[in-house]
C-alpha cells in the first residue's frame, strides 16, 4: 500500500508502476464488497479492495503479486466500475495507492467519483489497451509515464520506449489540470466572499437593526 | 421565474459566489450532522488538512444506529458503538455541540433541531440526510446532501448548488376529521408522482396549509423528498412564530421583534411568480395509505389496489413488480388487509401531536392478538412530554411497547427490523423493498392514527370509524 500523499492541486502527470486487472464489466461490488461499507472512515478500505476476488485467487490476484506492490496506475478493460454508485470504490483504490486508471471504458458514476478524488480515468481503444497490457506483462516493474495534456502514456524499459495516446474529455481534463477538481478547495478559497455573505445574514448578527 | 418567492429571497441572501462550472456557492446557515454520514466527511477534512469553519453553526445528534430498547453503553452492536464513539470524538475535537443520549435533547435530527429552536425561517439548512426537507416547515430552505458535500459544508459552511424551480402546491378548503398532514402529502405524491419534484422546490400554500400546526407542516415538508423535491417549504406566519417563541435557540428580548419582522418579510408576496402551480381540494382527501413499493403507490383507505388498466402505461412495470412483492391482487380492497407489525415513530410522525392522535385511537382498546406494536418517540423531549401527559401509560395499557427515541424501524440500521415476509403498518416515509430490514419485508405507510387503528384491528382499518371526531392538533403551539 502506498504512502504517497492523496491527490492535491493541479494534476498534469502521473508516474509509477502499473497493475493490470483484466476483464470487462468489473463492478464496484467486486472492487469493494458491501460488508466493507459498514465503516466510520474510508481509512481501512484499502484492505477490502477486491477482497473477494483476492481470497478466491489465494495470493495470485494482481493486487497480491509482489511486483505490483506500490503500483500507481491501474490498467483495466471495458466498463470498469459499473454497478453500485458507492464512493467507497474509488476511495479503496486510492487508498491502496492508485493515482490514475487507464482502460477501454468506464461506468459514468465511477468516472465522476474518481474525478472528485483527483484520479484521472483515461481511455484508449481495445487494441491499444491490449498492447499496453502486453507490454506491462513483458516488462514487470517497468515505470509508466502518464501525461494529461495531451493525454498519453509512455513505457520505458531499458532502451525500449513505447507510447500510446489516450483520451480524456475536455471538461474533466481542464478540471484536473487546473486543480479545479477539488471542489472543497474552491469553496474554501472564497474566504472574503464567505465573510461578506455571513455579515449580511440577520440571524448571524442577533437580528441587529439594519 | 421564482421572483418574489421565499425561495428566491433566501437563495439570493445566501449567495456567496458564482462558480466557474456554473453552480452557485451558497452559504449554509445551519448544518446538522449525525453518526452515519459524517465520519467519512470528517476523515476527508483531515486528509485535506482543513478545520470546521463554523463549529457554532454545526449541531450533532445520534439517531440512526441507536437501539430503542436499551441505550446503555457500550451498545451490543460493536459497529454501532464505534459509529457513536467516532461522532463523539469528532465533535469534541472540532468544538461541535453533540446532543447525545441522556442529554434530554437527543433524538432524530429532524425532530430535535425544530424543537430546540435551531431551525428558523429564512435559514439555509443542510444535513447528510434526505429528509432535511422537514425544516422547510419553518420557511427555511433545507435540503439533504451527500457525504462529500458534508465535507464541503464542514470546511466552508457553503455548498456548490444549482438553483431549483419553484412549484406552488395550493391546498384549498380544510382536511376532514381523521385526515392528517400525512394523508395530505401521500395524496399529493400519489397525484403528482414520485419524480415530479425533481428540479423543484415545493411551496405549500393555501388555507388548508395555513391551518396546519407546525408539527403537521413538518410531516408535510418531510415527505417532499418522496415526491422528488429536494426541498419543500411553508411560508412563515403566526403559527410559526408561536411555535418558536421561548425555544432554547430562538431569539429573545428585543431581537425577537426584529426577527419576526424579518421573517415576515421573507414570505412569498402576492406578486411572487412560480414556475408551476397545482391546486388540491383538502376536503376530498381520505385517510391515505401506500399499497406498493414507492410512496406514490398510495390510495384512500376506502379504495382498491389499482389495476393495470387504471395505471398510467409508464407506471405499469413498477405496479406489476409491486403486486408481486407485496403479494396483492389488483382490484383488491386495502381495508381489512392483515398486518404483522405496527410502528409509530420516525422523523415524519414521531412528534407529540402524532403520539396524541395515535393514543386517542389506542385508549381503551387493545392491540389485536399476534401483532407486535411499538411506539418510538422522535426525541427525548417528545418522550418526556408524552410521559408527562400519560401517553406512555395509554399505549402500554393497550399493549403497545413504549421505546427509547431513535430512527428505529424506519430503516434497518439498528436492531428494530421486519423479519421475513412480515407486513408493517408504519408511520415512517419509505416503503421501498427491504427498507425495514428484511429483504422480503413489506411496508404500508399511513398516519400514526391509522397505524394505531391497524394495531387494534389486526388489519388495515379506517380510523374514521374508530374515533368519532379524532383530535386534530391545534394550529398554535401546544407546547407546555
Ligand atoms: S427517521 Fe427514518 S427517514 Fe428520518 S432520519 Fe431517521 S432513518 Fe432517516
Amino acid at each position: 500500500m502506498s504512502t504517497t500523499p492523496f491527490p492535491a492541486g493541479p494534476i498534469q502527470r502521473c508516474e509509477g508502476r502499473a497493475v493490470v486487472v483484466p476483464g470487462d464489466d468489473i463492478d464496484t461490488d467486486r472492487i469493494i464488497p458491501a460488508r466493507y461499507l459498514k465503516c466510520v472512515s474510508f481509512d481501512g478500505l484499502a484492505e477490502g479492495v477486491f477482497a473477494d476476488d483476492r481470497s478466491e485467487r489465494a495470493g495470485d490476484h494482481p493486487f497480491d503479486r509482489p511486483e505490483n506492490q506500490g503500483a500507481a496506475i491501474l490498467v483495466v478493460n471495458r466498463n470498469f466500475g459499473c454497478g453500485s454508485s458507492r464512493e467507497h470504490a474509488p476511495q479503496a483504490l486510492m487508498r491502496w495507492g492508485l493515482r490514475a486508471v487507464i482502460g477501454e471504458s468506464f461506468a459514468e458514476i465511477f468516472f465522476g467519483n474518481c474525478l472528485a478524488l483527483g484520479i484521472p480515468c483515461l481511455s484508449a481503444d481495445h487494441d491499444a489497451v491490449l498492447a499496453l497490457q502486453a507490454a506491462i506483462a513483458a516488462h514487470p516493474g517497468a515505470v509508466l509515464q502518464l501525461e494529461l495534456e495531451p493525454p498519453r502514456v509512455t513505457l520505458k524499459a531499458g532502451g525500449d520506449v513505447q507510447e500510446w495516446s489516450l483520451s480524456l474529455p475536455a471538461g474533466p481534463r481542464r478540471m484536473l489540470v487546473s486543480g479545479e477538481w477539488n471542489g472543497t478547495a474552491q469553496l474554501v478559497a472564497h474566504d472574503g466572499e464567505l465573510r461578506a455573505t455571513a455579515s449580511r445574514l440577520p440571524y448571524l448578527s442577533g437580528f441587529a437593526a439594519a | 421565474m421564482s421572483a418574489g418567492t421565499l425561495y428566491d429571497k433566501v437563495w439570493e441572501l445566501h449567495r456567496v459566489a458564482d462558480l466557474p462550472g456554473g453552480a452557485t456557492q451558497l452559504f449554509i446557515g445551519l448544518h446538522l450532522i449525525h453518526e452515519v454520514t459524517s465520519p467519512q466527511a470528517f476523515a476527508a477534512l483531515d486528509d485535506l488538512g482543513l478545520s470546521v469553519r463554523h463549529p457554532e453553526r454545526t449541531v450533532a445528534t445520534v439517531d440512526h444506529i441507536v437501539p430503542t430498547t436499551s441505550q446503555v453503553r457500550p451498545f451490543a452492536d460493536p459497529l454501532a458503538e464505534a459509529m457513536l464513539a467516532t461522532l463523539e470524538g469528532n465533535c469534541a475535537r472540532h468544538g461541535i455541540t453533540l446532543h447525545g443520549l441522556g442529554s434530554g435533547r437527543q433524538g432524530i435530527v429532524h425532530v430535535i433541531a425544530p424543537e430546540l429552536g435551531l431551525t428558523q425561517p429564512g435559514m439555509t439548512v443542510a444535513c447528510g440526510d434526505s429528509h432535511t426537507s422537514t425544516h422547510g416547515a419553518f420557511g427555511a430552505i433545507a435540503f439533504g446532501i451527500g457525504t462529500s458535500q458534508v465535507r464541503d459544508v464542514l470546511a466552508s459552511q457553503s455548498l456548490a448548488m444549482g438553483k431549483l424551480k419553484v412549484r406552488r402546491i395550493r391546498v384549498e378548503g380544510a382536511l376532514q376529521p381523521g385526515v392528517y398532514a400525512k394523508d395530505l402529502v401521500l395524496h399529493v405524491i400519489r397525484t403528482l408522482g414520485v419524480k415530479a419534484g425533481v428540479g423543484y422546490a415545493y411551496e405549500f400554500a393555501g388555507p388548508a396549509i395555513e391551518a396546519l400546526s407546525m408539527e403537521e407542516r413538518m410531516t408535510l415538508c418531510n415527505m417532499a423528498i418522496e415526491g422528488g423535491a429536494r426541498c419543500g417549504y411553508v411560508n412563515p406566519d403566526a403559527v410559526t412564530f408561536a411555535y418558536l417563541k421561548g425555544r432554547p435557540h430562538a431569539p429573545a428580548g428585543e431581537a425577537w421583534e426584529r426577527a419576526v419582522a424579518w421573517w415576515r418579510s421573507l414570505a412569498s408576496g402576492p406578486e411572487a411568480s412560480f414556475d408551476h402551480e397545482v391546486v388540491f381540494e383538502a376536503a376530498t382527501i381520505a385517510p391515505t395509505i401506500t399499497w406498493g413499493i414507492t410512496p406514490g403507490q398510495a390510495i384512500g383507505v376506502d379504495e382498491t389496489v389499482p389495476t393495470l388498466e387504471q395505471t398510467e402505461s409508464d407506471e405499469r412495470p413498477i405496479a406489476e413488480e409491486a403486486y408481486r412483492y407485496m403479494d396483492l391482487r389488483p382490484g383488491a380492497p386495502i381495508e381489512g388487509l392483515p398486518v404483522d407489525v405496527c410502528f409509530i415513530g420516525s422523523c415524519t410522525n414521531g412528534r407529540l401531536s402524532d403520539l396524541r392522535a395515535a393514543a386517542d385511537v389506542a385508549r381503551g382498546r387493545h392491540v389485536a392478538a399476534g401483532i407486535k406494536a411499538f411506539v418510538v418517540p422522535g426525541s427525548e423531549q417528545v418522550a418526556a412530554e408524552a410521559e408527562a401527559e400519560g401517553l406512555d401509560a395509554v399505549f402500554r395499557a393497550a399493549g403497545f411497547e413504549w421505546r427509547e427515541p431513535g430512527c428505529s424501524m424506519c430503516l434497518a440500521m439498528n436492531p428494530d427490523r421486519l423479519e421475513g415476509r412480515q407486513i408493517s403498518a408504519s408511520s415512517s416515509n419509505r416503503n421501498f423493498k427491504g427498507r425495514q430490514g428484511s429483504a422480503t419485508g413489506r411496508t404500508l405507510l399511513m398516519s400514526p392514527a391509522m397505524v394505531a387503528a391497524a394495531a387494534v384491528s389486526g388489519h388495515v382499518a379506517d380510523v374514521r370509524r374508530l374515533v368519532a371526531a379524532p383530535t386534530r392538533p391545534e394550529p398554535a403551539s401546544t407546547r407546555a
